[in-house]
C-alpha cells in the first residue's frame, strides 16, 4: 500500500490536496481536501443587503459573475422582488455566456494536458495533421503552413530550454494515448483556445463593463441603462457588437471545441469505464424562461437521480439541503455528528490537522476547510453531467439529440455517460446547447427595445425602508461547475446571516458523519494509477469535475444562531 | 550571422514573424506600451529593441487567499497576449491555475527556479497573506503561505502584488475577517514590491509592467501606496467621460430613469469615482471594450485600500457635496468620505505624468494603507549584476515632470 498526496492540485482554481492510497496500481481509497480559507460570508455580517453581490462575487473570479447572481436572486427572494423582463435577459445572457466561455477554458487550459502530450506535437507531420483537421471539421485554418507554424512557435519554445508553465509534465506517460498529429491539432487549439476566450468575453464588458467580476448587478434588476441612441448605454452598436461575438462564440463551440472533444475522446474510450463515482446526480435548475422564476420554465430542469436510475427524475427542495462539518475544520454546537440547512447553519472555525509544514493529513479526523453538503443524507454529484443526465432522462429535445449524436459518433451506449469521459462530454454538449441558446435571448431583449420596454430595474423595494424587519431568502444559479446556492437572512436592513452552498463543496467535501465519501472520493475509487511519482490518471477524474476551490470553502456565523419564529417572505 | 540576424533568430519578433504578425503590428504595439506606460514616444524604440532581445527572465506565480480573477485578468491581457508572454517574452516557470504539473513536481518547478535564478527572477503573488494560528487558513504542499512567500519573495529580484488582496488584504482583510490576511509588503516588510490593486488588476497594467521591466529592468515609478503611477496617478473622476454631466448638475436619480438612459453622471447612485486612483476610463477592460461607469453602475472603488470598508454602503453617494460644478468640490466630496483615502487621492490628483523611472522608497519599509509617506528625495534604480548577486545602486536623476 502506498500513500500519496497532490498538493497542490494544478490546473484549477483554488487549493486542492488529493490524498490516495494505492494498491497493486489502483486507487484503494481517497482523501480530498480545501487548504485555503477565507471567511467571506462572516464578512458580509452587518453589511447593506444591497452590497452583498459585490462580495459574495469575490468568492471566485474564475467562475466570476455566478456568486453575484445567485447572491442578488437571494435577497431579491428575501425581499419580495420580481424583476423586470429586461434584467432577466441581461442575468441569462452574462451567465450563459460565462458557461460556456468557462467550459471552454477548462477544456483546452485546464484539462487538456491530462490528455495531450505536448512534447508528442513536435514529432508530428503537419500535412497529416492538416489531413486530420480536415476530416474532423470546417475550421478554417486548418492548413499544413498553419499546423507548420505553430510547430514553430512550440519548436522554438522547447529550444530556448525554458519550459515554463510546461517544465516537469508527465510527458512520455504510458497513458498517454493520441498519435502526434492529434497532439499538435490540440496544442494550436489551446492557443487559439486562449486568443478566443479573451474575444468571447468582451459580452462581459458590453453588458458588465469588465471580466473578471462583472459590475452592472443590483438588487432588483441591472444597471445596464438601454437606448439605442446613447454612446454611454446598451446601444445599437453594442448590441451588434453582442451579435458578432455571439456567433463567433457559436462558431468555436461547433467547429473547434466540439470536434476536438469528439477526436481526443476517441482514444481514450476505456476513460467511459473509469471515475463515476457516486452515482447521485442533482440540479436546482437554470435560465428563467419567465420572470415569475417559476422552475417549470427553467431551460434547464432541476431533479435528482439516484444510482445511476435515469428512469426515475425525482423533485427537489431546498430544505433538504444540509451541512456536515464532521471531518471539516469546524465545531458545531450539537456536536461534530449534527446536519444543519444553511439558514441555520453555524461554523466555529476550529483547526485541528498537522501544524505546517506538514507531510500527511490526518483523515481519521477533521482534514478540509470545505463542509459536506447533503441533499436527504444522500452524497451528489453536481455539474454539468448532472444537469446533462436530468435535461436527458426529461427527454428535453435540445439536449436528447446531440446526447445521442456523441454517443452514436463514440460508439458507446448512454452508461458511458457515468465516468470522467462522460463529464468531458457533457460539458462540450452543455456549451454547445448554451451557446446556440444566446442568440434567443439576445433577439427577445432587442425585441423589448424595439416595443419601447426599457425597464432595468425594480425600484419599488430600493429603499430600505419599504422592507419587512426580518425576513430570509434563497437564490440559486446554475454555474459551470455545477449548483450553486445563497442563504441569506436580512434583518433591520442588515445582513444577519448569510450562506453558500457552491458546486465545488457538493463534489470536493470530505466524508459525512455516515463515512459517505464525496463525489470526487468516490469517484477515485479503482482510478488506474501506473507510476504514483507521476499520478496523471488521479488528475483526469479530479479534473473532469472542473474543481474550484476558491468557491468551495466558506464560513457562517461562528457563534451560530437559531432562527425561530422568522417569517419567510 | 551578424547581431540582427541573431535577434530575429530568437527574439519575440522572430516568432511573432513566425505567426505572420507583420513587423507593423509589433510596433505599433511597442508604440502603444509606451504610451500606457506614460513614456515619450521616442521609448518605443527602447522597448522594441528590448522585446526583440528578451532573453525571457523568469517568473512565478503564487496564489494564496485569492480567487484566480487577476489570474483571469491577465489571460485577458491583450497587446502582448498571456501567450504571447508565456511562450515569447518571460519564463513563466510556476502559476498552480494554468501550469502542467502537480504535486510535487510542480514543487520541483518553483524550487528550481529560485535555486538557479536567485536574485534574478520576479515574483507575483495573488492574494492576501493569512498570518493568524501559524498560517493554518491556508497550506499548499503542506507548508503555510507565509512561509512559501518569505522563500520565494526574498530571493526575487522584485515582487509584484497583484489585486487588492495581495495589495492591501483585500477582501479576506474587510471587517469580519479572522484569518489574519496581510497584503504582502505588510506580510513581509522590506520587499523590493510593486501594488498592481484593483479587483482584479487590469490585465493591461501588468502587460505594461511585465514590458517595463523588459524595457528597463526594474519596475515603474510608484505612488506611496506602491502602485505604479501610469495605472494609478489618476482619479477615475478627473479622467471619467461623464464629469460634464457632474460639472453640470446632471445626475442619476434612479436605476433606468431618463437621465440613466443618457449617461449621466452616478455620483448620487453611490459612484466612488471621486475617491479612486485608478485608469478604468483610459485603458478600460478587454480590448478597451467598456468599463463600469461605461455600463451604467459607478465605481466601487476597488483599487483603494480598505474599499470594502472604507467604499461601503456602495450605494450610499459620498458625503458633504457642498454643489456642483467646480473642482475644489470634486475635492471636497473625497476628504469628506474617506479621509485617507481622499487624501491620497487629492495629492495623485495634482501629480503629472511621469517622464522617466525613478525609484520608489529605498528603505523598502511596508506602506500601511492609508499610511502617506514621503518619496525618496533622490532617485536610485537598482539593476541587478550579471551573476544575479547582490543588487548594485545607480544614482539617477528625476526627469522634469516627476511630481508627488
Amino acid at each position: 500500500m502506498t500513500r500519496i498526496a497532490i498538493d497542490p492540485v494544478t490546473r484549477i482554481e483554488g487549493h486542492l490536496r488529493i490524498e490516495v492510497e494505492v494498491q497493486d496500481g489502483q486507487v484503494t481509497d481517497a482523501w480530498s481536501s480545501g487548504t485555503m480559507f477565507r471567511g467571506i460570508e462572516l464578512i458580509l455580517r452587518g453589511r447593506d443587503p444591497r452590497d452583498a453581490w459585490v462580495f459574495a462575487q469575490r468568492i471566485c473570479g474564475v467562475c466570476t459573475t455566478v456568486h453575484a447572481l445567485a447572491s442578488v436572486r437571494a435577497v431579491e427572494d428575501a425581499l419580495g422582488i420580481t424583476i423586470p423582463d429586461n434584467a432577466r435577459l441581461i442575468r441569462n445572457l452574462i451567465a450563459s455566456s460565462q458557461l460556456v466561455q468557462d467550459h471552454v477554458i477548462h477544456f483546452y487550459h485546464l484539462h487538456a494536458l491530462d490528455w495531450v502530450d505536448v512534447t508528442l506535437a513536435l514529432k508530428a507531420d503537419p500535412g497529416a495533421t492538416s489531413t486530420l483537421a480536415q476530416s474532423i471539421s470546417t475550421y478554417p485554418k486548418s492548413s499544413r503552413t498553419y499546423f507548420k507554424g505553430v510547430q514553430d512557435r512550440l519548436n522554438a519554445f522547447v529550444n530556448s530550454g525554458h519550459l515554463g508553465l510546461f517544465a516537469n509534465g508527465y510527458w512520455g506517460h504510458p497513458a498517454y494515448q493520441l498519435p502526434p498529429e492529434a497532439n499538435l491539432l490540440a496544442v494550436a487549439h489551446y492557443l487559439e483556445a486562449l486568443d478566443w476566450q479573451r474575444d468571447f468575453i468582451r459580452i462581459h464588458a458590453v453588458l458588465g463593463g469588465k471580466n473578471p467580476h462583472p459590475q452592472s448587478y443590483l438588487v432588483g434588476g441591472m444597471a445596464t441603462a438601454l437606448n439605442l441612441d446613447n454612446e454611454s448605454t446598451i446601444n445599437a452598436d453594442r448590441l451588434s457588437l453582442l451579435s458578432q461575438l455571439i456567433q463567433r462564440g457559436q462558431d468555436f463551440i461547433s467547429q473547434v471545441y466540439i470536434p476536438d472533444v469528439l477526436a481526443i475522446g476517441s482514444f481514450y474510450k476505456n476513460w467511459a469505464k473509469i471515475g463515476a463515482g457516486l452515482g447521485n446526480y442533482f440540479a436546482y435548475g437554470d435560465y428563467p424562461t419567465d420572470t415569475q422564476n417559476n422552475p417549470d420554465t427553467y431551460f434547464f430542469p432541476g431533479g435528482m437521480i439516484l444510482g445511476k436510475d435515469l428512469t426515475s427524475i425525482l423533485p427537489i427542495d431546498q430544505n433538504q439541503v444540509t451541512e456536515y462539518v464532521t471531518h471539516s475544520w469546524y465545531n458545531y454546537n450539537e456536536g461534530d455528528r449534527a446536519a444543519l440547512h444553511p439558514w441555520k447553519g453555524e461554523t466555529t472555525p476550529n483547526y485541528t490537522g498537522p501544524q505546517p509544514p506538514y507531510e500527511f493529513l490526518n483523515t481519521d479526523g477533521k482534514y478540509s476547510w470545505l463542509k459536506s453538503p447533503r441533499y436527504n443524507d444522500h452524497a451528489m454529484e453536481v455539474g454539468p453531467l448532472a444537469r446533462m443526465l436530468i435535461a436527458y432522462a426529461r427527454g428535453k429535445p435540445y439536449v436528447t439529440q446531440p446526447v445521442n449524436a456523441v454517443l452514436r459518433q463514440l460508439n458507446v451506449d448512454a452508461s458511458a455517460l457515468f465516468s470522467t469521459l462522460g463529464r468531458i462530454a457533457a460539458r462540450a454538449i452543455e456549451a454547445q446547447v448554451m451557446v446556440n441558446q444566446l442568440p434567443l435571448w439576445l433577439q427577445q431583449l432587442e425585441d423589448n427595445i424595439a416595443r419601447g420596454d426599457l425597464t432595468i430595474h425594480e425600484n419599488a423595494h430600493w429603499d430600505p425602508s419599504t422592507w419587512p424587519s426580518e425576513s430570509l431568502g434563497w437564490g440559486h444559479h446554475e454555474a459551470p461547475r455545477g449548483s450553486l446556492g445563497h442563504w441569506v437572512h436580512v434583518k433591520d436592513g442588515k445582513i444577519e446571516n448569510y450562506q453558500a452552498v457552491v458546486p465545488t463543496t457538493w463534489n470536493a467535501g470530505p466524508r459525512d458523519a455516515r463515512g459517505q465519501r464525496g463525489a470526487y472520493e468516490a469517484s477515485l475509487l479503482g482510478t488506474p494509477v501506473a507510476n504514483p511519482e507521476q499520478p496523471v490518471e488521479i488528475l483526469r477524474t479530479v479534473h473532469s469535475f472542473d474543481p474550484c476551490l476558491a468557491c468551495a470553502v466558506h464560513v457562517v456565523d461562528p457563534r451560530g444562531r437559531e432562527y425561530a419564529n422568522i417569517q419567510v417572505v | 550571422m551578424d547581431e540582427r540576424e541573431t535577434i530575429l533568430k530568437d527574439g519575440v519578433w522572430a516568432s511573432l514573424e513566425r505567426r505572420n504578425i507583420p513587423r507593423r503590428s509589433f510596433l505599433r504595439f511597442c508604440s502603444v506600451m509606451a504610451g500606457a506606460l506614460a513614456l515619450p514616444a521616442s521609448y518605443t524604440t527602447r522597448i522594441v529593441h528590448a522585446l526583440e532581445t528578451t532573453t525571457r527572465p523568469a517568473l512565478v506565480w503564487l496564489e494564496f487567499q485569492d480567487c484566480a480573477g487577476n489570474t483571469e485578468s491577465a489571460l485577458r491581457s491583450s497587446h502582448p497576449t498571456f501567450a504571447d508572454i508565456v511562450l515569447d517574452l518571460l519564463s513563466w516557470n510556476y502559476h498552480e491555475t494554468v501550469m502542467a504539473p502537480s504535486g510535487k513536481a510542480a514543487e520541483k518547478s518553483l524550487q528550481d527556479t529560485i535555486t538557479q535564478q536567485r536574485g534574478k527572477y520576479l515574483a507575483v503573488v495573488e492574494g492576501s497573506i493569512p498570518t493568524g494560528d501559524n498560517g493554518v487558513y491556508c497550506t499548499i504542499g503542506g507548508r503555510s503561505a507565509i512561509d512559501i512567500a518569505q522563500q520565494v519573495c526574498t530571493n526575487a529580484f522584485a515582487t509584484i502584488a497583484v489585486g487588492t488582496c495581495a495589495s492591501f488584504g483585500g477582501i479576506p482583510a474587510a471587517g469580519g475577517g479572522v484569518t489574519g490576511a496581510l497584503g504582502v509588503s505588510q506580510a513581509i516588510p522590506g520587499l523590493k514590491l510593486i501594488n498592481l490593486s484593483g479587483c482584479p488588476m487590469n490585465g493591461a497594467n501588468l502587460a505594461a509592467t511585465l514590458v517595463h521591466y523588459l524595457t528597463f529592468k526594474e519596475l515603474p515609478a510608484t505612488d506611496a501606496l506602491n502602485r505604479p503611477l501610469f495605472a494609478h496617478g489618476d482619479r477615475i473622476h478627473d479622467d471619467c467621460p461623464r464629469r460634464a454631466h457632474y460639472d453640470a448638475g446632471e445626475f442619476v436619480q434612479e436605476w433606468g430613469d431618463e437621465g440613466h438612459r443618457d449617461g449621466w453622471c452616478l455620483y448620487k447612485m453611490g459612484c466612488k469615482g471621486p475617491a479612486t486612483n485608478y485608469n478604468c476610463p483610459r485603458i478600460q477592460w478587454n480590448d478597451a471594450t467598456n468599463w463600469p461607469i461605461g455600463v451604467g453602475h459607478g465605481c466601487v472603488g476597488c483599487a483603494q485600500p480598505q474599499f470594502w470598508d472604507t467604499m461601503t454602503p456602495f450605494y450610499h453617494a459620498l458625503p458633504n457635496v457642498g454643489g456642483f460644478g467646480v473642482e475644489v468640490t470634486a475635492e471636497q466630496v473625497g476628504i469628506g468620505a474617506v479621509a485617507t483615502v481622499a487624501a491620497l487621492s487629492a495629492i495623485h490628483a495634482t501629480g503629472t505624468i511621469i517622464k522617466k523611472q525613478v525609484t520608489k522608497r529605498k528603505d523598502g519599509q511596508a506602506v500601511s494603507p492609508g499610511q502617506v509617506l514621503p518619496q525618496a528625495a533622490s532617485a536610485s534604480v537598482e539593476v541587478p549584476t550579471e551573476d544575479g548577486s547582490q543588487p548594485a545602486q545607480q544614482e539617477t536623476s528625476k526627469e522634469e515632470g516627476t511630481s508627488i
